[in-house]
């Protein structure tokens, strides 16, 4: 039975989930700040597509290799909810990068990325479809945001308090063993 | 899943902890736990209790007529900045002419600060959008004392009216206004905006293709002779002038880029540069016809100057970074308001 995430599926968890939470607070405090505007910008650009560029990366590994089962014992709602999340996750994490590339040229703003890099616009300057996505962008931001603090709370209580392995089904840990005891329930 | 084991409550604050720290930095970052240090929104704030909402119209700057036209580099500094409108040839330009103040209805006549602001649009899909004005320096030094100035004008609520001894204590506590009042007592109205001066204040960082990076800042000289405005010039003498006067025949200025000497001040405004400082004609400006901004092309349009070619790239002067979060703000907040007033046509 499988225990853990491929490794590639784990390393890209944790490189998306540094470079998430690095853009959603850029997010936060570029559009606040009057002193910090520039440099911020410059990095939450990249930092989308980038994300944009990982996930899809991702999901075609996740598709490949799958996802260790939940612990049986788990509330059938609760295994649910953890399902959903994880399709919404994948979603936002697709849909934020394309949404800010769209405000961007529904705004009629050149889409740069810093060093002359550039990127076309994904639709026709609007006001009323900017009037859509630039709101769209902030407040799927702020749920992206509270699912993530939702989601480490809820990896939190799996590895302290449950201790069930799905929180080491992430990080890697107890990887040996669990190798390990597959080979000596083979032999047996 | 194994039984509960000893140092379960300080588990479950370890389990809580972390989303309560991001969730704080996030609110900090927000700009909600510390209300007295300006954001971009209190500029917008700043600005609307100074001349009212008028919705769909900038909050600074709300009186304008767009332009268009073509900037033609002269080559000359090509050997400072790689930016593609800098070369030999003819880059497609819109504009804007604008009075200070958020008022869309202001007078021409009590208006001293007249802006120009010009997107270049290069064949390659790069942008160059800047904003200048016709004074030769910026009134105050830093964003935010700019900020207090704004919130020191604002209409007393008893009398409707700015309060003059507040104004004055301000520029007593502000000695690098200064310039910027000098200037301002002695201005000349000239009869239009096709014979100022606008000069883009703020500093910028030129890169040639060796890497080797310049100082500069600019100015848009006029080749259209001074005139002093006409005693009998009305509230719209110079909307109605550069209507006209765009429809008989173009009007143009030499692009000027003042390179930085040592001793120049990169991150003040307010203070002007060196008067032997080299000069180089970067093109020519030529706008050659106008539309009123209700349905102009300008009017949509978020003259951030720090949206930039690559070759040229802002400076450490703050005000950059503070129009371009405040122009943001503004844009956003018309371009909602302009969205509805279409939906409900």
């Amino acid at each position: 039975m499988k225990t853990h995430f491929h490794w590639g599926l784990r390393l890209l968890h944790w490189l998306m989930a540094l470079s998430i939470l690095t853009t959603l607070f850029v997010g936060i405090a570029m559009v606040t700040s009057p002193s910090a505007r520039l440099w911020l910008y410059q990095i939450h650009k990249p930092l989308g597509i980038l994300i944009l560029v990982l996930v899809v990366v991702r999901l075609i590994v996740r598709l490949q290799t799958g996802a260790p089962a939940l612990p049986k014992d788990m509330p059938a709602a609760a295994a649910f909810f953890a399902k959903a999340s994880h399709v919404g996750f994948y979603a936002l994490m697709f849909a934020m990068p394309l949404i800010g590339w769209a405000t961007l040229s529904a705004g009629g703003y050149p889409i740069t990325l810093g060093g002359g890099l550039q990127l076309p616009p994904l639709l026709a300057k609007s006001d009323s479809w900017y009037a859509i996505l630039r709101p769209a962008h902030q407040y799927l931001a702020f749920l992206f945001f509270f699912m993530v603090l939702g989601h480490l709370t809820a990896a939190l209580y799996h590895g302290l308090i449950r201790r069930d392995g799905v929180l080491d089904a992430m990080t890697g840990r107890g990887r040996q063993n669990s190798a390990r005891f597959r080979n000596d329930q083979g032999k047996k | 899943m194994r039984p509960p084991q000893k140092g379960t409550s300080a588990r479950w604050v370890l389990l809580i902890l972390p989303a309560i720290v991001l969730a704080v930095f996030f609110v900090y970052l927000a700009g909600l736990l510390t209300p007295d240090k300006p954001t971009a929104h209190s500029y917008i704030k700043a600005l609307v209790a100074d001349s009212g909402h008028h919705p769909g119209y900038r909050r600074n700057h709300a009186k304008g007529i767009c332009v268009s036209g073509y900037f033609q580099g002269s080559g000359q500094a090509q050997s400072l900045s790689m930016a593609p409108m800098f070369a030999n040839v003819k880059t497609p330009v819109m504009g804007r002419f604008s009075l200070s103040g958020g008022n869309p209805a202001t007078s021409d006549l009590n208006q001293p600060v007249r802006a120009m602001a010009l997107q270049l649009n290069a064949k390659d899909g790069q942008q160059w959008r800047m904003a200048m004005i016709n004074s030769p320096v910026f009134l105050m030094s830093t964003p935010t004392a700019f900020l207090h100035l704004l919130q020191d004008k604002a209409p007393d609520p008893t009398t409707g009216k700015p309060d003059g001894v507040k104004i004055k204590a301000f520029f007593t506590k502000h000695p690098e206004a200064g310039p910027f009042l000098n200037w301002a007592k002695n201005y000349k109205p000239s009869d239009s905006f096709a014979n100022t001066r606008f000069n883009g204040l703020d500093s910028f960082q030129l890169t040639n293709a060796q890497g080797k990076t310049q100082y500069v800042r600019w100015s848009f000289v006029p080749n259209t002779p001074f005139a002093p405005r006409a005693a009998n010039a009305d509230d719209n003498f110079l909307f109605e002038d550069i209507a006209s006067r765009l429809a008989k025949g173009p009007a143009s200025w030499d692009m000027q880029l003042q390179l930085a000497s040592p001793g120049d001040n990169i991150v003040d405004p307010s203070k002007a540069w060196a008067e032997s400082d080299k000069w180089v004609t970067a093109g020519t400006l030529v706008l050659n016809s106008s539309t009123p901004q209700v349905d102009g092309s300008c009017r949509d349009v978020n003259f951030d100057p720090t949206i930039l070619p690559h070759g040229i790239s802002p400076s450490d002067d703050p005000f950059l970074a503070a129009r371009s979060a405040v122009y943001s703000r503004s844009f956003n907040a018309r371009i909602f308001e302009q969205a509805k007033m279409e939906e409900k046509k």
